[in-house]
């Protein structure tokens, strides 16, 4: 019973981290816009592409905000959670 | 002139020491503390000792030692390329130095106008420290900047100036530029105050720790690879991971020093922004304006 309760824990750690990364498509789309029209944009005005591409990457680099937070809590889920729930679960069982 | 040329090398060859020695330091401790394993090594920040404190026991951990080597070897950097500095520049050290300065300068005065000028040595400071931390993972060591704790210092650091900026125009004004456009937007425009901290830390630090993160899996992943495909080769020539070879050299430019020297650059930029924009020039400008007549005037009568 105890093996079947500590790998409930560690399948739906390993599920939700996996599921946490889905918001990797946001950032995904959302620097691919960013760098399609810094490639506009230089191609438009070639002289001006040192401008275009520091301000583009600094728009990537807040873009890639939310994709980090998931990457956070998915590594968390990896490598903290397992151990605090199992934790949790032994105390319960006493 | 002999005896001050020589002066002048033995201290160069200190300097040189105290920017190598750090690093050799850690791969020394490194390589004396860490537990041999044939397993995938993603590990947070090793703990060396703790130290009994009141509230909580203070941890002393591999990312304190290696951000302190960091800054050993950083000031020596600084010592070793303003060395022997002149009025005007004749080594290729001194010009480098200038560089830097100048290249920071014009930056810090670009973004964050003149009010700031003094605040390149602050975001130099940033820089070295984010960028030389980052690198460290080129020679093997723990880079303190993949443990949230010590971006999360940063980013604390950070946000009390942003907030001492924004304070300049007294306690009333910086609750006032809360209720802003409406009133009832309070409570979010409290939360996107909180969040700057929170979002600074967590982009650095999981930006460094997802690149360190997946060279470790795809090095590991080679080496299964190379063991499947290359079993049949006879002797120790079995032993040997050749597709380890070469490849995870790759990803280690983009994810070491591009990536690692492209975050501390946001780092900084963030940084600059962030007090710039918090900091209310025209209210600044108008009262300081008020007190200088309201002290003419008292001074007159």
């Amino acid at each position: 019973m105890l093996e079947l309760a500590i790998g409930i824990i560690l399948g739906c750690c390993a599920l939700g981290a996996g599921m946490a990364m889905i918001a990797g498509i946001g950032p995904g789309i959302g620097e691919g816009n960013a760098v399609a029209k810094a490639c506009e944009a230089i191609g438009r005005q070639p002289e001006s592409k040192g401008a275009v591409t520091t301000t583009m990457l600094m728009g990537c680099a807040i873009a890639e905000t939310t994709g980090l937070y998931a990457l956070v809590i998915a590594i968390l889920l990896i490598f903290v959670a397992p151990g605090r729930l199992v934790n949790i679960l032994m105390n319960f069982i006493g | 002139m002999n005896t001050k040329s020589r002066r002048f090398k033995a201290v160069d060859i200190l300097l040189i020491a105290m920017m190598v020695l750090p690093i050799l330091c850690g791969i020394v401790l490194k390589v004396l503390t860490t537990p041999q394993s044939e397993d995938i090594a993603i590990t947070g920040a090793r703990i060396f000792f703790t130290v009994p404190m009141p509230l909580q026991d203070l941890l002393i951990t591999e990312s304190q030692i290696n951000s302190w080597l960091v800054m050993v070897s950083i000031l020596g950097l600084c010592l070793y390329i303003t060395h022997g500095i002149a009025v005007k520049a004749h080594t290729k050290r001194q010009y480098l130095a200038e560089w830097v300065v100048e290249k920071t300068e014009a930056m810090v005065k670009e973004n964050m106008g003149e009010y700031f000028a003094g605040y390149g040595a602050f975001i130099t400071t940033i820089l070295a420290l984010s960028a030389f931390s980052s690198l460290l993972t080129l020679f093997g060591l723990y880079a303190p900047t993949s443990d949230i704790n010590v971006v999360a210092g940063w980013a604390i650091l950070v946000f009390a100036l942003i907030t001492y900026y924004k304070m300049k125009c007294g306690p009333l004004h910086y609750m006032k530029s809360f209720g802003d456009p409406v009133p009832f937007l309070a409570p979010l425009n409290i939360i996107s105050e909180v969040a700057t901290p929170i979002s600074m830390a967590f982009r650095h630090y999981g930006n460094v720790l997802s690149g360190s993160v997946i060279s470790v899996l795809v090095a590991t992943a080679l080496q299964g690879a190379s063991a499947k495909l290359f079993s049949w080769m006879p002797g120790f020539l079995a032993d040997i991971p050749f597709l380890q070879i070469g490849i995870p050299a790759v990803l280690s430019i983009y994810f070491d020093i591009f990536s690692g020297c492209l975050q501390a650059y946001i780092f900084a930029m963030l940084t600059m922004l962030y007090i710039a924009s918090g900091f209310p020039l025209d209210e600044y400008a108008k009262r300081k304006e008020e007190r200088a007549k309201r002290k003419a005037a008292k001074s007159a009568v």
